[in-house]
């Protein structure tokens, strides 16, 4: 698969965090930007953080020009990935509906839909009597909020979660990529604004760029070089089921009463939630918060009323004030933030890390990553996808 | 689920309760002095340590009343409640359990609170 080296004394590039996000980087710095020098240094296994914790829903239909334009780069690299990669990512275009409750949802979500046309993205308004056609065991009229119609982009779906970061780490390796495992960063070694290094469990290690692409943890680590991000992070749930045959083949997600669920190749429904309401580290998140998702999942699906859920985990994720992700240089010269993700990272995983390579790379931004800047908290150009992101924050 | 001891109504359960972010962060006084930059900061920015955290609560469905608390956001463990008018207490009175500078707890994150 890849080899587990000893560090080297030095490096070009140091990113900090093995998820898909930044093993794509890593790739990609390698791939298209000529720089091999690279090491990827993780404190877990790969992928064992917020990568391997999410509901794999990928989609591009957000509100914004930016942002449309950064998810749907991603979701094109997701088309061809598991050529590019010569590893299968199980991506499935299956579809993601998003449900309307009430007459707000509905003007809410056919602005959203005529904004995605405008940009080319493939999503359609369905009308109830369609949404039962596609999903046969929803109950669309007898429950507390009734479904009155669903915005629907058939190009989204899901893929494989490990698969993405398995199939980085394997191709970067190849190029001569280290990737670091059960290594922690510690802190971020700074001298007179510039980058030096990083101090791990396994010693100092420099580098002229350091890429930090550590998700919820990213802030603690950019505070030990100095640097103050406006994130806030917080536990998000997800739960899956016992494994059952087909019944839902698209994934139906809902903002108004927080759950989201699609069906597993093994049968297990996959379920997600909102966000804890406070801030914390602990991958756990409360009761109160799935006990909320279950109840309207059983009422939108009265036939998994029965079901029993087999697992129930949580993951740290870094929110924005603007529910849009950070990938940007800083005022710390060699230092580089993928960071803000939210909710919704996984989605944006090999577009991100397309983008956030060049950024590293030439010290410049991308053109499709130019809005996610730091500066945008101070000369007020928000990018606000509350209402695209789908899930409470 | 984190059980919270509202100063005046006891303890209760963290679903009655909704979360202020933190606390103590003043309105800056020559507001309309401020650059964008300084004025960012205090709109956008708040702090997000893994560790000894103060913040607001408010008892949204009990008495409706604000008060602070000291979490510690690696485990959860409430440290301190305290009224509005109390002084915050000092960040030294409280142990730091964090094993490592990134502030994981020994045993693994979560599971500080449950192998206690």
């Amino acid at each position: 698969m890849w080899k587990s080296p000893e560090p080297k004394k030095t490096y070009d590039v140091i990113i900090v965090g093995g998820g898909g996000h930044g093993l794509g980087t890593a790739y990609y710095l390698a791939k298209e930007h000529g720089i091999k020098n690279i090491a990827v240094i993780e404190k877990g296994w790969l992928g064992s953080g917020n990568t391997g914790r999410n509901t794999t829903i990928i989609r591009s239909n957000y509100l914004w020009n930016e942002s449309a334009f950064l998810y749907d780069h991603s979701v094109k690299l997701w088309e061809n990935l598991s050529q590019e990669l010569n590893y299968n990512m199980m991506f499935s275009q299956r579809g993601v509906m998003n449900l309307a409750h009430n007459e707000h949802d509905i003007k809410e979500m056919k602005r959203r839909i005529s904004a995605n046309r405008l940009n080319g993205l493939d999503t359609q308004w369905l009308e109830t009597k369609e949404i039962k056609r596609l999903v046969p065991i929803m109950n669309t009229d007898n429950l507390r909020y009734p479904v009155l119609g669903a915005a629907y982009q058939p190009r989204g779906g899901v893929a494989r979660h490990d698969a993405i970061a398995w199939g980085f780490a394997m191709r970067a390796d190849e190029m001569g990529v280290d990737i670091i495992q059960n290594c922690e960063v510690h802190s971020i070694k700074t001298k007179n604004g510039k980058v030096e290094g990083v101090k791990t469990s396994k010693g100092l290690i420099n580098a002229k760029k350091i890429a930090v692409v550590a998700s919820g943890h990213t802030s603690v680590l950019a505070k030990t070089a100095g640097v103050r991000l406006p994130l806030q992070s917080r536990p998000l749930q997800a739960l899956v089921s016992e494994p059952i045959k087909p019944v839902i083949n698209t994934v139906v997600m809902s903002n108004a009463v927080h759950a989201y669920v699609s069906q597993s190749d093994k049968g297990e429904l996959v379920i997600g939630a909102g966000t804890d309401g406070y801030n914390s580290f602990t991958q756990r998140g409360g009761y109160d918060v799935i006990e909320e998702t279950v109840r309207a999942i059983v009422e939108l699906y009265p036939i998994f009323g029965k079901m029993k859920m087999l697992r129930q985990w949580g993951g740290i994720v870094d929110i924005c004030p603007d529910a849009s992700p950070i990938i940007s240089k800083c005022e710390v010269k060699g230092l580089y933030f993928n960071c803000g993700w939210g909710t919704g990272g996984f989605k944006a995983t090999p577009g991100s890390a397309n983008v956030f390579a060049h950024t590293v790379a030439n010290d410049e931004p991308h053109r499709i990553n130019a809005p996610f800047n730091l500066e945008r908290f101070s000369d007020g150009r928000l990018i606000d996808e509350h209402g695209a992101a789908a899930v409470a924050h | 689920m984190i059980l919270i001891n509202c100063p005046y109504c006891g303890e209760r359960d963290q679903s009655e309760f909704s979360n202020g972010g933190e606390a103590h962060v003043a309105r800056p006084e020559n507001s309309e002095n401020l650059n964008d930059k300084d004025w960012g900061r205090y709109v956008f920015y708040r702090d997000n340590p893994k560790g000894i955290f103060y913040e607001r609560w408010v008892h949204t469905h009990g008495c409706r009343k604000w008060f602070n608390a000291v979490r510690n956001t690696s485990t959860d463990e409430i440290l301190k409640i305290y009224k509005l008018d109390e002084n915050p207490p000092s960040k030294e009175s409280f142990t730091n359990t964090l094993k490592t500078p990134s502030g994981e707890p020994k045993v693994g994150s979560g599971n500080f609170t449950v192998k206690k």
